[in-house]
């Protein structure tokens, strides 16, 4: 019997309604109208929070892109939150209000210095990796706190958000919101497309299994940096956000307990799955603001909520719901 | 030149104190191969110890004893009740649950010993300073502290190289598995490992605490300091630990006081002003850098990984 | 050995050597493959047979002599760039995305040899010029109606069948096999056989086996290993009558 090629063979892999769906789908709704709940209730301080949630959102997304996807652990990425956010305050402090300007910079800085520690880093791999990603990231929080002329330890106070010539007023707290999900949105798109592109196979296939990637012919390390330089450059933007929603920026947001912070929403949300970094967000925000009402000392509680979390949560917040073991 | 020679003393003071923190962390590493995020904590633990004992006992040295015996036993302690059962995870389960736990006792300190920190002091004998070589005066506590950590050094040596738990040490870090089906008791040896590592970082914090400080977060630093050493000397491997710290040691603190002058004389003062403090306190991680690039197993590896 | 052959080998290898420590798995190796052959490793365990496909494959680096593939110098070239000249291998190790399917997995190994990667937009699944030269591959080692099925749901003989589907979609000149019927029942290392018959002659291929009958049934020409060193290399009758081959090998079972 001769099969015949049937392109309907693919249907099968492509997803389905799931629970996991379904509680993305929850989520982002519950986002888009949380502003008219704030405005209704006259609840500002939701409002701030959620911006805030949006945000790490992003970086945890593009954390996601080079750890879930592609077993790219990096214990410095809050590094990229810093240096987004340095371009816009430096920027600013030197004259230059305009966001056509101090975004792109962002971003653009951020991708230098993804290429720089990737080119670096990406020789090695397992706890090598971890490690020395840990220490560039130290690295730059020390050249921060150098920054005399940018307020050094005490950080910089940025006075003027973003300009956008009349276009935006990031001002307007709830249009900075819809800014901020719009772009998560976007990166959440950007993300599903290149998960599944050519270049998505390769730094999947390359977690999987890099030798095995080798010998059919990938040079995997090139895809490896482009990746890592992409997610690097995302979480520059959302550093660039951090700094206009709170009008400041200081090391203390590159300090490596931050970068554990930003791998705890990825964990928690499920590796590898698209909406995973979101929940993840969500859920790790919403626990430290719950814990801090709660107690004096939030984290008696949320560190053994970690290591329980590393003991027995297979495959985060997700991997709960569908009941499966993953890595 | 007198005042380089004290600044390389204290360089080898810090590569000591760096490498009491890297000896532990290596062990850790190499032979239960797990990522403890936490050991800057045992450090800090080490230090709050000393100085309540100070105060209680209001002797330094029984201070010290004691807390190295209290770190010992939170060591063990904390293995058993926590760290092993994430032995059988992933590195990133590791990272994960370390750094709760890292996070735990930052915040069990503030509640505990309150957010202010403490201090230890030394008796004033400790603090005078002598003629080591004609001209060159140093502390007597600080020459104090390197002569202790090389006491460490031989006594582990000895521990690892000529004692029967130390062949189990280096097998288990050359191969977890054979030592295991060696019919080892393999959970009381990671608990007795982790309690050493843990009893050496707790030794460092005493020794640093008079001359550094006791305050909540302080391991955290000096961790990261101590993760580049063991890159830089080999994960698994003492010596290693011992060379990388040193250079460590020597590189940071000379790089920090000489560079910046350094500087002065080659580009303008704004220029070295902006670029001394942050390219002092990057030459550790370039020397990292051109580790790992030419050498990325670390320059005394541990054969068999 | 063939006599003054008219075009050359398409592999030579030349006093391979490659030591651990005290142990030598290759040994001065030297062997030729000619273009279009099946050509079978033989040898006892420890012979150095997986030492030497992994050296030609390039993951370990020889410590002594060369290998040419098709009259170039290999020997330091790194395994991709290898790939990329047309040798392939598999492997004894599970494939690569377990919960992919047997397709995807094979459109991985096209896709390597079909220009870069470097496309982050378009959905890989939809492209026709990569699923259709791996379903083919499917085809060629009977894997055609498992193409859609996740690849965690094969069995194991199916497994290694896939493996060689992966090998083969990267349209290599050379094919090495390190013990494709390893684990396999009887009733699945004669459709290997069928399946490794229908290769020969589009195809170069070494074979490392330890299964004798697929051997001699299959072989061009034979090589045996003893210890890292070449001990005879021939027609298969003649290596079955080969006295040192008989004692050092084929003696023992």
């Amino acid at each position: 019997m001769t099969a015949s090629f049937d392109p309907s063979l693919d249907a099968a892999t492509r997803s389905q309604l799931t629970p996991r769906g379904a509680l993305a789908a929850t989520v982002l709704a519950a986002l888009a109208v949380l502003p008219v709940y704030a405005a209704l209730t006259g609840d500002g301080f939701a409002l701030t929070l959620f911006t805030r949630v949006l945000i790490l959102a992003i970086g945890a997304v593009s954390l996601n892109l080079i750890m879930g996807y592609g077993g790219m652990v990096s214990f410095g990425h809050a590094a990229y939150l810093g240096i987004g956010g340095y371009a816009v305050g430096i920027l600013a402090k030197e004259g230059v209000d305009s966001g056509f300007v101090q975004w792109p910079a962002a971003i653009a800085a951020s991708a230098l210095y993804a290429l720089v520690v990737g080119v670096l880093s990406l020789r090695t791999r397992g706890v090598y990796f971890i490690m020395i990603t840990l220490a560039f990231a130290q690295m730059i929080y020390y050249v921060a706190i150098g920054l005399d002329r940018y307020g050094g330890d005490d950080g910089l106070t940025i006075y003027r958000r973003s300009q956008f010539a009349g276009l935006l007023d990031l001002n307007n707290k709830t249009l900075f919101y819809y800014v901020c999900f719009a772009l998560l949105l976007a990166s959440l798109y950007i993300v599903s497309r290149i998960v599944n592109s050519r270049f998505g196979l390769v730094i999947r296939g390359a977690r999987s299994n890099e030798r095995r990637m080798r010998a059919i012919g990938f040079p995997t390390f090139r895809y490896k940096l482009v990746c890592f330089v992409i997610a690097g450059a995302m979480c520059g933007l959302a550093g660039a956000l951090l700094a206009n929603h709170t009008n400041f920026i200081s090391p203390a947001l590159m300090h490596w307990t931050r970068s554990g912070d930003l791998i705890v929403m990825v964990v928690l949300g499920g590796l590898g799955s698209l909406f995973g970094p979101l929940i993840g967000a969500v859920v790790f925000l919403l626990l430290e603001e719950g814990l801090s009402r709660l107690t004096e000392y939030p984290d008696l509680i949320l560190g053994p909520v970690l290591l329980l979390v590393a003991i027995y949560a297979h495959g985060g917040i997700e991997g709960l719901l569908e009941g499966r073991r993953r890595g | 030149m007198l005042y380089f020679v004290e600044q390389c003393l204290n360089g080898v003071q810090l590569g000591m104190l760096l490498f009491l923190l890297a000896a532990g962390l290596t062990l850790v590493f190499g032979i239960m191969d797990l990522v403890n995020l936490a050991h800057g904590s045992l450090y800090m633990l080490g230090a709050y110890f000393a100085a309540t004992f100070a105060v209680l006992t209001g002797s330094f040295v029984i201070a010290i004893i004691m807390a190295v015996a209290a770190s010992l036993v939170a060591g063990m302690v904390l293995e058993t009740v926590a760290i092993r059962r994430l032995y059988s995870r992933n590195h990133l389960d590791h990272v994960l649950g370390t750094f709760g736990l890292l996070l735990f006792f930052n915040e069990l300190v503030r509640l505990i010993w309150g957010p202010a920190g403490m201090t230890l002091s030394l008796p004033p004998e400790m603090l005078t300073a002598v003629q080591i070589i004609p001209g060159v005066y140093y502390p007597i506590y600080r020459l104090v502290i390197i002569l202790a950590a090389l006491a460490i050094a031989a006594l582990l040596y000895v521990l690892v190289m000529r004692t029967r738990l130390g062949m189990l040490i280096r097998a288990g870090a050359a191969n977890r598995q054979m030592v295991a089906a060696l019919g080892v008791n393999i959970e009381l040896l990671y608990t007795f490992v982790f309690g050493l590592g843990a009893a050496l970082a707790g030794f460092a914090g005493v020794m640093q605490a008079p001359i550094l400080t006791v305050q909540i977060g302080m391991g955290e630093n000096i961790l990261i300091l101590a993760f580049v050493v063991i890159i830089i000397g080999g994960i698994g491997s003492i010596r290693g630990a011992f060379v990388a710290a040193v250079m460590v040691g020597l590189i940071d603190t000379v790089g920090r006081s000489f560079l910046p002058d350094m500087l002065h004389r080659v580009l303008s003062t704004n220029a070295a002003a902006t670029l001394g403090p942050a390219l002092s306190s990057m030459s550790i991680y370039m020397l990292m850098a051109a580790v790992l690039v030419f050498r990325p197993e670390g320059l005394f590896p541990v054969a068999g990984r | 050995m063939k006599a003054a052959a008219v075009a050359r080998p398409l592999v030579e290898i030349e006093r391979l050597s490659k030591r651990f420590g005290g142990i030598v798995p290759t040994d001065a190796v030297s062997l030729a493959i000619e273009a279009g052959e099946l050509h079978a490793v033989i040898g006892p365990n420890g012979a150095g047979k997986t030492t030497l496909i992994s050296l030609l494959a390039g993951e370990l680096s020889a410590q002594g002599g060369l290998i040419r593939f098709d009259g170039a110098d290999i020997t330091a070239l790194p395994v991709y760039r290898r790939s990329q000249l047309g040798i392939a291998r598999s492997f004894q190790i599970t494939s690569l995305f377990r919960d992919f399917t047997a397709l995807d997995n094979v459109a991985l190994a096209v896709q390597a040899h079909r220009g870069h990667s470097f496309r982050f937009w378009r959905d890989v699944r939809g492209e026709y010029e990569l699923r259709k030269p791996a379903f083919d591959a499917l085809v060629r080692v009977g894997l055609a109606e498992r193409a859609g099925m996740r690849v965690d749901k094969l069995s194991h003989g199916e497994y290694r069948l896939l493996e060689i589907a992966m090998a083969l979609a990267t349209g290599p000149r050379l094919l090495l096999l390190d013990e494709p019927m390893a684990g396999l029942g009887p009733e699945e290392s004669a459709a290997m056989v069928q399946m490794l018959r229908q290769l020969k002659g589009n195809l170069t291929i070494l074979l490392i086996e330890h299964d004798m009958q697929a051997v001699f049934a299959l072989a061009d020409r034979v090589t045996v290993m003893v210890y890292g060193r070449v001990i005879a290399c021939g027609e298969p009758a003649a290596i079955r009558a080969d006295a040192a081959v008989r004692r050092a090998y084929l003696g023992e079972e």
